[in-house]
């Protein structure tokens, strides 16, 4: 209930029937940090980070960009919670169809080692 | 919640707000318009589709025996005699990106009912959509001319060829569309269709100004899979 005796000053401002304004500044300093997030991507490739290192900052930055992106360009942060949710939260079920698909490729996987006589091989060269 | 009459008329706000907008039995979404509501879940259920495309790319990585070919070096490019890993992909990621910016403002000129620098900014925006894709066609038939198939790849396992061709061209026919969206909104933009209540070709209704923002979410979305896309298939 302590939301309901708030200020109105501590809202976050809700979209209107006018739609948004938001100053054009925003979008700017959005658009410059999707940029140095790619470019960090990027980076990790050029710098041929490994393993947990290189997940690790995919990931992070990845997620640091659709971020940004759902939060201020498809303007999610000044819609109501009712939306948001309703939007937001199922996606987050996938996570599960992800673990389930992963335990079905290991055992896939292991199949095919014990079962077919496969062995890991190396990638053949790339050649242009 | 004592006065409905403060409720239905100032929606409240955090969790107080979103209980109480659907358990209200009218519309629970307050401040979003039906448009806006439906392309958001049209949105939600394309992110399934693309997830589905994912997670399949991950159960045939993992499962596989035959190494997965280096994407680094896939699509590396010479250029100028410099052998440059991934380039073409940054390329495309920033043209998509800076295509994202340009959207975003063409829907906050939208709203203040700039015509002009709307209608140029959706076309800018369509511009850089059109380069992305024509960028994509020039990857694609690089790849099929060093004899990559759906079946099969001069580098290893024979999934990579069906993956990528599946989930770049799912995510390229989503762009072509976006673009030709674009277009044709920023002529009824052009033509102040929003102004003066020109009824639509297809919808025989009355466009509105939102929809700029409902192309603009479309257009974001786009971009938003292709972060997903770079991030696990082009860098892992």
């Amino acid at each position: 209930m302590a939301e309901a005796h708030m200020s109105p000053q501590t809202l976050a401002p809700a979209a209107h029937a006018e739609g948004q304004q938001h100053p054009i500044r925003l979008y700017l300093i959005v658009w410059f940090w999707l940029f140095v997030l790619s470019a960090c991507s990027y980076a990790v490739d050029l710098l041929q980070f490994q393993g947990y290192l290189r997940w690790g900052l995919i990931l992070m930055l990845m997620l640091g960009k659709a971020g940004l992106i759902i939060a201020v360009f498809m303007h999610m942060a000044w819609e109501r919670l009712a939306l948001s949710y309703a939007i937001l939260v199922p996606p987050v079920l996938v996570l599960i169809f992800v673990v389930i698909m992963a335990f079905e490729a290991d055992y896939t996987f292991f199949t095919r080692m014990e079962f077919f006589g496969a062995s890991p091989a190396v990638p053949a060269p790339v050649v242009h | 919640m004592s006065d409905p009459a403060v409720t239905h008329t100032d929606p409240q706000p955090g969790l107080t707000g979103f209980v109480s907008d659907w358990s209200s039995d009218k519309t629970a979404f307050k401040t979003a318009s039906w448009g806006k509501a439906m392309i958001w879940i049209f949105l939600l259920s394309d992110t399934f589709i693309f997830s589905c495309f994912l997670i399949a790319y991950m159960t045939a990585r993992m499962s596989t025996s035959e190494a997965w070919p280096n994407p680094s070096e896939v699509f590396a490019l010479e250029i100028g005699g410099v052998h440059m890993p991934l380039i073409l992909i940054a390329i495309m990621t920033f043209v998509l990106i800076s295509s994202s910016g340009t959207m975003a403002m063409a829907v906050n000129f939208g709203y203040r009912r700039d015509r002009v620098k709307t209608t140029v900014l959706m076309l800018l925006t369509a511009v850089l959509g059109a380069t992305f894709v024509g960028m994509q066609a020039f990857e694609w038939t690089k790849l099929i001319s060093e004899g990559v198939r759906p079946w099969e790849n001069p580098w290893g396992a024979p999934q990579f060829g069906s993956v990528f061709f599946m989930i770049t061209g799912f995510h390229g026919t989503h762009v072509t569309i976006g673009v030709i969206f674009l277009l044709l909104m920023a002529r009824k933009v052009w033509r102040g269709d929003f102004d003066t209540g020109k009824k639509g070709f297809f919808t025989s209704r009355k466009g509105r100004w939102e929809i700029v923002e409902i192309t603009g979410l479309y257009w974001h979305f786009v971009d938003l899979v292709w972060v997903f896309i770079f991030a696990l298939f082009y860098l892992w």
